[in-house]
């Protein structure tokens, strides 16, 4: 039987989805037994020419990670749909926007302004920008066109399966890949390497009814191992965020985070957290609970940390 | 695909006026999924529920949409005639086009097009409805009453009556409430105790009520036809069996204080009976009062008790009952009159309410039915009453207007002249209110033919002046200041929740509106039930009323529980909430969301249950699931968003 061609692409990440296929250690090689990689920036010298130059579909398997930031990017996802039969988003950033989308609480002129003007460790007086052409005597420079919105694989090209993570665990990463070579494959559009449940399903810690009086921020406080994080105060996305990951942050006493995302039934992560929490908080006055409130201090940050992209919301209007 | 059939009503012009009935039809005719659409005039009419039931025959239709008025008035009328021809009800929605459309707008072209808007988003919502039965619950026929003043004593003796168990709690040591302090009612001048007292009486002996006073209610938990309810009974340390009410306590107790059934006007020891007349005929030792329970430092009435009635070391008890209906009757208080500064903040003993001056007036009163002002025991001779005192003033104190004081205060005035032939009574007032059977002819009898001076304005000021009260007041009608030399003032102060109704309430989860007053079910033609199931509401609980009111509507509320307790079967909505065991992870955020304790925890299965008679289906719980396991029967999340895109045009 011919090796499945395999690509690995980052788009706007991080690089941590790319080397967490490494997470499932020496599986590696029963990976590479059944699959020539094509195409893996991080780890293998490949160029763009030669994905250009390969027969539409050819490649079997492309696992792409990191949202769609950029023209480059933009251009990578269309090339990688049109060379691929199956095109996964591969972690939260193509999945759901991820952190990089996070950006779309501001535009491309906010982020230029940030960067090139105001940090302070920035001395720019004659206001350099970047520029998509850049005319030197050698000839012309290009750079890929930023765009003013993060958008997720999905919202630039058709995708076959989501995987999420940040990254994605390599138990879940490994069974994906098994699926994939034993062509025992889901339905279109599923969600793999993942449950139904949420997070608290994997949490082993003992969970009550929950009324909450006062946030703390986790590097404040020691919290008590064996009793639910967010009954402590503490604010923890698990129970708005789907499980798979193993609850493997909690068991070391960080809050989740909600870097696998909604859960099946749920559109709109942060829609839903601010549901949940707005249903346990044990105030009755508006002064107190605006000032239990106030002790979220990013709201957006914590509620839409990697899915805002995705989220009903998308992006702050832009007039 | 369902087949869905639509039917807009034009409601006479109501809907019609600014509607486009025709174009409604025409455009939804053409909605996928919509086999049928038409309309009439007025689809509740006979003729317009036989032609629904004619189409749902014809067409084979599988759900229908009826765009008409708010499915408050006639979604039960739709239904029933869908079940008739085999549709089940829970496929026959109401798109409410008149009172959220034609009664709101008055550009046709953009009513037309909401009501459209609104109609589609109903097909969405129903094209997912699933076919429901309502849910059978066995009750219990037994009643809980709480409250014993009027309102209480009837609704639990018209239950009684009809041959039903009745629990009625009162929180005083004695029934009779406010009702048993008054003197005489107007407008027939009828002596109130006369007329209560029979009724107290009939309570205690009837056999089919159990009397839990000195007792308050702490929990509700169950739901309509099987509550579970826990009443503390305070400890009277006087055994209730053994009690004969001899009166031989009250001799030897060395601690005198004010009665409070007196309002502070006489006094009582601290073992007592609040009025002679009382039901239980039952001393209480007043804890409080008493030289010391705890440890014992008197035991003078324990050594002369016959009966050896007095146990010092009564304790409180909790009581458990099961009950199918509840009955609430709690009443109100005045205004306390340490709340209107401007009128002596309360600590000028001449200046008095309304129950005070009852208290005087009454011949079992504590100054045997002579008028006489707390300060010095003299005759007043002037007496300024003062209407709306902390009523209808939004700006400072109770926004309402408290309904029965225009007449009790007549009535106050008449009677003074009666008792004081040479006193002059003066009454302030912004509008005497009487409507009520002879009330405006009893305020013509006071106002014309005996003697008292009523002046139209509102009184700024009350202040001691020597001997006397200085009343400054305006007569709006000259437009002159007015400034009285009075002897006593009468304060007409306004009604409000009895005290510790608040906690109550809010214990039993009973809706209040923003007086803190309970809320019904509907304000015209639900006026006795509350919102929430199997509790009716009796007296003024409600809001301010007078005695003919209360007693009417506790019989109103009684008939309602009669009602239910006569039916075989409960059967209750099933609009509920269902959890999906595999998407619940058990994180327990939905159980402190729901109002109604409907939700437990599996520990089997680490899920959350409901308990579908419990569930009122508020969807608190929907809001509250962060998983998206908990949806509501036929408005799931699913639903909304379908019905949202359609109302977005997306």
């Amino acid at each position: 039987m011919a090796k499945l061609k395999v690509a690995l692409y980052w788009a706007a990440s991080c690089g941590g989805c790319e080397i967490s296929i490494l997470d499932i250690g020496a599986k590696i090689l029963d990976f590479v037994a059944g699959a020539e990689i094509v195409f893996w920036p991080c780890a293998m010298d490949f160029k763009y020419h030669h994905v250009e130059a390969m027969p539409d579909g050819s490649i079997d398997l492309t696992l792409f990670n990191g949202a769609i930031r950029t023209s480059e990017n933009e251009y990578m996802a269309k090339l990688f749909r049109r060379k691929s039969k199956v095109l996964v988003a591969y972690g939260s950033c193509a999945y759901e926007g991820g952190i990089p989308g996070l950006a779309n609480v501001t535009d491309r002129e906010g982020i230029f302004k940030r960067v090139y003007d105001t940090t302070p460790s920035t001395k720019n007086p004659k206001g350099i920008r970047p520029q998509t052409k850049t005319k030197v005597p050698e000839g012309e420079l290009r750079l890929p066109e930023f765009y003013d919105t993060v958008k997720t694989l999905a919202q630039t090209v058709d995708v076959d399966y989501f995987v999420p993570g940040c990254p994605p665990t390599g138990e879940r990463t490994w069974e994906v890949l098994e699926a994939i070579l034993g062509n025992n494959l889901p339905e279109k559009g599923s969600v793999v390497g993942a449950g139904q449940k949420t997070v608290c399903d994997e949490c082993p810690r003992t969970k009550n009814e929950k009324k909450i009086k006062a946030f703390v921020r986790p590097h404040l406080v020691i919290p008590d191992p064996d009793v639910c994080l967010l009954e402590q105060g503490i604010f923890c996305a698990g129970f708005a965020t789907r499980d798979g990951c193993g609850a493997q942050c909690i068991q070391v006493n960080m809050p989740c985070r909600g870097c696998y995302g909604p859960p099946p039934k749920v559109i709109d992560q942060g829609a839903k957290i601010v549901s949940a929490l707005g249903s346990i908080i044990d105030a009755e006055e508006p002064e107190e609970i605006n000032r239990i409130l106030d002790q979220i201090p990013n709201p957006i940050g914590y509620f839409y940390r990697f899915g805002l992209p995705y989220s009903i919301l998308r992006r702050r209007v832009i007039k | 695909m369902k087949r869905i059939g639509v039917f807009v009503c034009g409601c006479g012009i109501n809907i019609a006026k600014t509607v486009d009935v025709k174009k409604v039809v025409e455009e939804i005719g053409h909605y996928p999924g919509v086999v049928y659409a038409t309309d009439y005039q007025y689809m509740c009419s006979d003729p317009g529920q036989k032609m629904i039931q004619e189409a749902i025959e014809r067409e084979h239709l599988d759900g229908i949409i009826v765009a008409a008025c708010s499915p408050t008035l006639h979604e039960f009328t739709f239904r029933r005639a869908s079940e008739a021809v085999g549709l089940n009800p829970y496929q026959c929605e109401i798109a409410n086009i008149r009172e959220q459309c034609s009664w709101v707008h008055q550009d046709k072209e953009i009513a037309t097009a909401k009501a459209i808007k609104i109609t589609k988003s109903i097909i969405e919502k129903e094209r997912l409805n699933d076919s429901l039965s309502p849910i059978s619950v066995f009750m219990t026929r037994r009643a809980l009453v709480i409250g014993g003043g009027i309102a209480g004593i009837q609704a639990a003796l018209d239950i009684a009556d009809s041959g039903y168990e009745v629990i009625l709690v009162e929180k005083e040591p004695s029934i009779g409430g406010h009702m048993a302090q008054l003197s005489e009612t107007f407008p027939t001048l009828d002596c109130s105790q006369c007329i209560l007292t029979p009724k107290m009486v009939e309570i205690s002996h009837h056999p089919k009520i159990k009397l839990l006073a000195y007792s308050e209610v702490v929990n509700v938990g169950g739901y309509v036809g099987n509550f579970n309810v826990k009443i503390l009974k305070k400890p009277r340390y006087v055994k209730e069996d053994l009690c004969n009410n001899c009166g031989e306590c009250f001799k030897v107790c060395p601690v005198v204080v004010p009665n409070e059934f007196e309002r502070g006007l006489g006094s009582r020891y601290a073992i007592y009976i609040p009025f002679p007349q009382a039901v239980p005929s039952i001393c209480t030792i007043d804890a409080d009062a008493c030289l010391g329970l705890f440890p014992l430092a008197c035991n003078k009435c324990k050594e002369v008790c016959e009966p050896n009635a007095v146990d010092y070391d009564m304790k409180p008890e909790i009581i458990e009952e099961t009950v199918g209906a509840i009955v609430v009757a709690t009443g109100y208080d005045l205004l306390p009159s340490e709340e209107l500064k401007e009128y002596g903040n309360g600590r000028n003993p001449d200046i008095i309410d309304g129950l005070h001056f009852e208290r005087l007036l009454s011949a079992s009163g504590p100054t045997q039915g002579v008028i006489r002002r707390p300060s010095d025991g003299k005759v007043p001779k002037e007496v300024v009453f003062v209407q709306c005192a902390g009523s209808r003033d939004p700006e400072k104190h109770l926004p309402y207007c408290s309904k029965f004081c225009c007449m009790y205060t007549a009535k106050h005035a008449l009677l003074y002249k009666h008792r004081v032939p040479d006193g002059q009574p003066y009454i302030f007032y912004i509008d005497v209110r009487t409507a009520g059977k002879g009330y405006e002819e009893f305020y013509h009898r006071v106002s014309e033919q005996e003697g008292v001076v009523y002046l139209r304005g509102k009184v700024s000021k009350i202040f001691q002046d020597g001997d006397g009260l200085m009343v400054w007041g305006v007569d709006t009608l000259t437009g002159k200041k007015v400034e009285i030399t009075a002897d006593m003032v009468v304060l007409a102060t306004g009604a409000v929740p009895a005290e510790g109704s608040k906690k109550l309430f809010a214990n039993l989860k009973l809706a209040c509106d923003e007086n803190g007053f309970l809320s019904e079910a509907h304000p015209k033609l639900r006026p006795v039930e509350s919102l929430t199931p199997g509790f009716f509401l009796a007296g003024a609980a409600q809001g301010p009323r007078d005695i003919p009111e209360t007693v009417a509507q506790a019989g109103g509320a009684a008939s309602k529980v009669i009602g239910m307790f006569s039916q075989e079967m409960l059967l209750h909505d099933p609009i509920v909430a269902v959890v999906d065991e595999n998407l619940c992870s058990g994180c327990k955020i939905c159980i402190s969301a729901c109002p109604y304790d409907a939700r437990e925890f599996d520990e089997e299965k680490n899920i959350v249950r409901v308990n579908e008679l419990l569930c009122e289906g508020c969807g608190a719980c929907v809001a509250a699931c962060p998983s998206g396991a908990t949806q509501q029967q036929n408005i799931t999340d699913d639903q909304i968003r379908e019905m949202v895109k359609v109302v977005l045009g997306e």
